[in-house]
């Protein structure tokens, strides 16, 4: 039995099916973090740290005339968002209804797709994690308001990317507001903002909840490491007459290689 | 009546993995039908009788077919390794060893679960950005 200790939960094979199924649906369009950034593992649950491959001299050794070093790591961090759900509706799942409420379930995935975004993008202090934000060496890049200025700025970035020596093609990320205002224009004549902004990027434009404003990187990978532990899952937690409380977790940790192949966008 | 499909004990297997068996012992079944009539409409000199084993063969092609779209459906590293053997012209060995190999190799890439994980597979979502 893994640690998630599915076994115990009063949920019969079709109801897990439909959990992980609605689980996995809507994880998928929102993990945009996921689409622009290099993905290793899953390790699995055990996997504690990344290998940074450096070292740290180790001061006072007990002996004289011995020196040693430290290996320096990156330790996971783990992510766990809880839910509930009906035990009424999950038993209508055995009588074959469609229409189950999983609106818990869906709000845990929004809360642990935006989390894990914004730690790619704005890393997380506390856990020694330096965002794509943080990290980029440009100077950011004010995008502002006025969506007809967007080509200028973007473009702009990819001069600066390019100026770095770092080679495209190259994606963009925009928080759902400045994404929506890139949906919402036309350029004069009618061209889709959408189109002229991939058609800058060579690239994808990727709506990305958990983040604000956005960040032109490159997709030439190799600069932005994303170490899976155990992907995203769900486990039991415990269970009275009424619901059941599941929750989602996942272990990963995130490092910027490159710090010159992402220009931020403020 | 034997078990036969299951090399594990049936009430400990999940439910799909047993019906996952169920289909490729049929699967199986349907194959060996159709070995027995090629057999058989090799010997046969009546041509009515011919004509009927011939409609029964060609009902065996229709169920072996259908098992194999179910079981292709169920497992999509199988489905990803038949896309590069059925239907093309060419070295079938040396299609299915490029097939085999792009498919497994693709599905670490995008970072599927570990045997005996429990995780829901999304892994690395890098080629859905590029489309």
């Amino acid at each position: 039995m893994s640690h998630l200790l599915r076994e115990h939960a009063p949920i019969s094979e079709t109801g897990w099916r439909l959990v992980d199924d609605e689980a996995r649906a809507r994880l998928t369009p929102a993990l945009a973090a996921r689409t622009l950034v290099d993905f290793a593992g899953p390790h699995g649950w055990e996997h504690s740290a990344t290998n940074l491959g450096r070292t740290q001299r180790l001061a006072d050794p007990p002996v004289e005339g011995v020196w040693g070093m430290q290996r320096r790591v990156l330790a996971l961090i783990e992510l766990r968002v809880p839910f509930s759900i009906s035990l009424d509706e999950l038993q209508d799942v055995d009588r074959g209804a469609q229409d189950i409420d999983l609106g818990s379930l869906d709000e845990a995935v929004r809360r642990l797709a935006t989390a894990e975004n914004s730690i790619v993008y704005h890393g997380w202090k506390g856990a020694d994690i330096a965002g794509i934000a943080q990290a980029a060496k440009h100077d950011p890049i004010v995008l502002g308001e006025h969506c007809e200025r967007y080509p200028r700025h973007v473009a702009k970035a990819v001069e600066a990317l390019l100026g770095a020596g770092i080679d495209g093609p190259y994606g963009l990320a925009l928080g759902p507001e400045a994404y929506t205002r890139v949906l919402e224009t036309s350029e004069h004549g009618g061209y889709p903002l959408l189109d002229h902004l991939r058609k800058i990027i060579g690239g994808p434009l990727v709506w990305t909840p958990g983040i604000e404003g956005g960040a032109v990187v490159s997709l030439r990978g190799g600069d932005f490491l994303f170490d899976s532990g155990e992907d995203i899952s769900i486990g039991y937690e415990r269970h009275d007459a009424q619901t059941v409380d599941l929750y989602l977790s996942e272990s990963f940790s995130f490092r910027v290689v490159t710090p010159e192949a992402a220009v931020a966008l403020s | 009546m034997g078990f036969d499909q299951y090399h594990e004990p049936a009430d400990e297997l999940p439910e799909e993995t047993r019906t996952f068996a169920r289909l490729c012992a049929s699967l199986t079944e349907e194959a060996e039908a159709i070995g027995w009539y090629e057999q058989r409409l090799a010997l046969e000199p009546d041509r009515e009788a011919q004509a009927i084993m011939r409609d029964a063969q060609g009902e065996e092609f229709k169920h072996f077919s259908m098992d194999l779209e179910f079981l292709l459906r169920r497992t999509p590293l199988w489905r990803e390794i038949a896309e590069g053997i059925l239907f093309k012209e060419g070295d079938i060995v040396e299609q299915g060893e490029e097939a085999e190999e792009q498919a497994v190799e693709g599905a670490a890439a995008r970072g599927a679960p570990v045997t005996g994980s429990v995780s829901l597979g999304i892994g690395s979502l890098r080629a859905r950005s590029t489309t």
